[in-house]
């Protein structure tokens, strides 16, 4: 009989192959040092949840370009880091939003979101109970918007020196051929459309951090736009697209119009606002026009096509809610200005740094 | 919603200005005048409401707004500031404060830079949240950044109160509680400043009541209405201005009544009161120093009074150079008629106060009136001359 033959060398390498299980009810640091505890954690907690497609053999995943590619002609390529606080909050949690943020800023290139990667870097202690909820999250919200996570990275570092879980995701994305959507590609009678309410994601974040004592449970409106826009796509020649995420409408409005040298002008009771928002805001002196959203884009049409491009915004589930908010023109160029209503325009300017309440 | 967009009705703004309109022309034509009226809004909040509505713009040419020094973060002085400063970075102070002064420049450094850089300073709704923080936190000690007019008065006098009933010793008072009395009169015995009248304070008065404004009427004869913050508030307290100009009448109005008692309250004042007491004279940026317009704990509080505790080095330091604050606040100059408005001086790098918080008057025209500007261009002339 060879050594490995032995019925006890037998035992042991298969119970070596199994899949780990993490026995912690906390992350440790040992979950970070590339041994025996690090491997459990990512059987049991990535692979386990996010399935086959995590490519565990290899320290990157392969794909054939011809495969990937299809009819499209242009990779699109982007990476963006999850840090908020609190890790769970009404309408969503970080792992959710980990996937969502990055298939929308590959959606609103016009491209098809295919693979993400996920980073992940967890400070000791955190409760492996909330760390399985998250990568649960993670994988309903892939299986949502049709992308796998292939590859990924995990650290742990001591106490303090992260908030419980920070999450960078890569994503790769395809172009098909044709479609081109760009700020440049802004005309001065465009009509700019977003899919509905201002500011959902921000009210949620600050309301559910609890300093404020308001007892509310907006949701956050994270949600993943790859399907709308190629809803949209399909229907609708989209000059420019954009996803409205930190510094809310203002901010993204502003960008275009800075980027393609259009003025705009925003009609202020064509916002939609949901109710609990604008009283929540009222309350604390923000405004939702600079509050983030993390379910929303704004789009630029040609004025001929808005009707049309409402019409499909509202057809799809996160886009009932969907209105006209601005008018694109050739002056003022890249100013957005804001029509109160009492027959006077103001400006519409990004917030400086972030939106600090009045005192009285 | 309810109490907010029937006050933000733009048809009923329309009949107003349309009132407004008319009124200011009889006027104009029966006095035979040709400078043109000038009111001050005394509150940032006005301020803010103005510009967030773009109301300077539905106006006649022949009313300009001067904006007045309500904005309690506009006049806080570089040297209450470092002061905070001082205060903020001691080993074990948590410091507490509105998030508006945040960004407010000291001579070296914000608030904002000195938590980047380790101070342990904190948001806080209330000066109750900082109470809060004190129970939670017995190790430490928690000051609280007292900023603001009678608005902001009794809840940090009744807070200091309970931190007295609780027998609270790890909470302290920084106090830069301001009045606004005394400052209004500081405006009026300006000789270079013409007013025609006031839209006064809706939420200051609300705890003071209207009698504390008699004297604008009788020494002074300004008509002075106390107006609310929403954009038909402002509208309809400039209707009464001018039907008090038009009838040759001069006195204090109340518009703001779904809030305003005539006679404040009670209450609220008995707090401020039984803590708090006139300082001889308190600095204000722009403003120099004005007397009896500030407010500090009184003896039996002392303990709560981070002054005394911290020994603030309390220096008054000069504003920069380029800054013109002083005259905006005085209204002497439109903030786009400072030599560093919206280049060296912008809400991201404010060197005055009055570009920092939104109900200061320059970063209310640097955010929101531009094209105001750009549109009148004949205000600026009128207003330099």
């Amino acid at each position: 009989m060879k050594d490995h033959e032995h019925p006890l060398f037998v035992r042991v390498e298969k119970w070596r192959r199994r899949a780990g299980r993490v026995r912690d009810e906390v992350v440790v640091a040992a979950h970070g040092g590339g041994g025996k505890a690090m491997r459990d954690l990512i059987d049991d907690l990535v692979v386990r949840e996010l399935g086959d497609a995590v490519q565990v053999d290899e320290d990157q995943a392969r794909f054939e370009v011809s495969k990937l590619a299809g009819g499209g002609d242009r990779l699109a390529f982007t990476t963006d880091g999850y840090v908020v606080s609190p890790i769970f909050f009404p309408g969503g949690d970080i792992g959710r939003l980990a996937v969502n943020g990055t298939v929308n800023d590959l959606a609103v290139s016009g491209a098809k979101p295919h693979y993400l990667s996920c980073g992940l870097i967890l400070e000791e202690g955190l409760p492996i109970a909330e760390l399985r909820r998250i990568m649960k999250s993670m994988a309903a919200a892939c299986a949502e918007a049709g992308v796998s996570i292939v590859t990924g990275d995990t650290k742990v570092v001591p106490r303090g020196a992260a908030d419980k879980i920070f999450i960078t995701t890569a994503g790769v994305g395809i172009i098909s051929q044709g479609v081109e959507v760009g700020a440049q590609r802004i005309r001065s009678d465009d009509v700019v459309l977003i899919n509905g309410y201002l500011g959902d994601h921000g009210a949620a974040i600050l309301a559910a951090r609890g300093e404020l004592k308001l007892e509310t449970d907006i949701p956050s409106d994270c949600a993943p736009l790859n399907g709308l826009v190629e809803a949209l796509l399909a229907e609708v020649d989209v000059h420019a697209m954009r996803d409205v995420t930190r510094g809310g409408l203002a901010a993204c409005l502003n960008e275009l119009a800075l980027s393609s040298e259009v003025g705009m002008v925003v009609d202020e009771h064509a916002l939609p606002v949901r109710r609990e928002v604008a009283g929540f805001c009222e309350i604390l002196g923000l405004d939702p026009v600079h509050l983030a959203n993390e379910g929303k884009l704004v789009i630029a049409v040609p004025a001929a096509q808005a009707d049309r491009a409402l019409k499909v915004m509202r057809a799809h589930r996160y886009g009932e809610r969907a209105a006209v908010v601005a008018h694109c023109r050739p002056e003022p160029p890249g100013v957005v200005t804001l029509n109160t209503g009492f027959g006077s325009e103001r400006i519409l300017d990004m917030l400086v740094g972030e939106q600090l309440p009045r005192i009285c | 919603m309810k109490y907010v967009d029937e006050f933000r009705d733009p048809a009923v703004g329309r009949k107003l200005t349309e009132q407004i309109a008319r009124l200011t022309d009889d006027y104009m034509k029966r006095e035979k005048r040709t400078r043109p009226l000038k009111l001050m809004e005394v509150c940032g909040g006005h301020t803010h409401a103005i510009f967030k509505f773009g109301l300077d713009e539905v106006l006649p040419d022949a009313i300009e707004l001067v904006h007045g020094p309500g904005c309690p973060v506009c006049v806080l002085p570089v040297g209450r500031v470092d002061d905070a400063l001082h205060i903020a970075t001691q080993p074990d102070v948590i410091f507490t404060t509105f998030g508006d002064a945040l960004r407010v420049p000291g001579s070296k450094m914000s608030l904002l830079q000195a938590k980047a850089q380790g101070a342990d300073i904190r948001t806080v709704y209330s000066p109750v949240d900082a109470l809060a923080i004190a129970r939670e936190n017995p190790e430490r000690e928690v000051v609280f950044f007292g900023l603001g007019f009678e608005t902001t008065v009794p809840s940090t006098a009744l807070t200091v109160k309970q931190a007295q009933a609780e027998g609270i010793d790890n909470f302290f008072l920084f106090s830069n509680h301001i009045t606004i009395v005394p400052t209004i009169k500081a405006i009026l015995d300006s000789p270079d400043l013409q007013l025609d009248g006031f839209l006064g304070p809706g939420h200051v008065t609300m705890v003071i009541g209207m009698r504390p404004y008699q004297f604008i009427c009788d020494t002074y004869q300004k008509p002075f209405v106390v107006s609310g913050f929403e954009p038909l508030d402002v509208l309809q307290s400039i209707v009464m201005i001018l039907r008090q100009l038009d009838e040759g009448r001069c006195a204090v109005e109340n518009q703001y009544r779904r809030l305003v008692n005539d006679d404040g309250n009670p209450v609220a004042l008995r707090a401020v009161t039984d803590v708090f007491q006139l300082r001889k004279f308190f600095e204000w940026r722009g403003l120099g120093s004005i007397d009896h317009s500030g407010l500090e704990l009184k003896d039996d509080y002392a303990a709560f009074d981070a002054e005394k505790k911290y020994a603030i080095p309390a220096l008054s330091i000069a504003d920069p150079k380029a800054c013109q604050c002083g005259e905006v606040l005085k209204g002497k100059l439109k903030p786009w008629e400072c030599k560093v408005f919206g280049t060296a001086c912008t809400p991201e790098t404010p060197i005055g106060s009055c570009m920092v918080s939104s109900e200061g008057a320059c970063a209310a025209y640097y955010n929101h009136g531009r094209l105001t500007t750009l549109r009148r261009p004949t205000a600026t002339r009128e207003a330099t001359t």
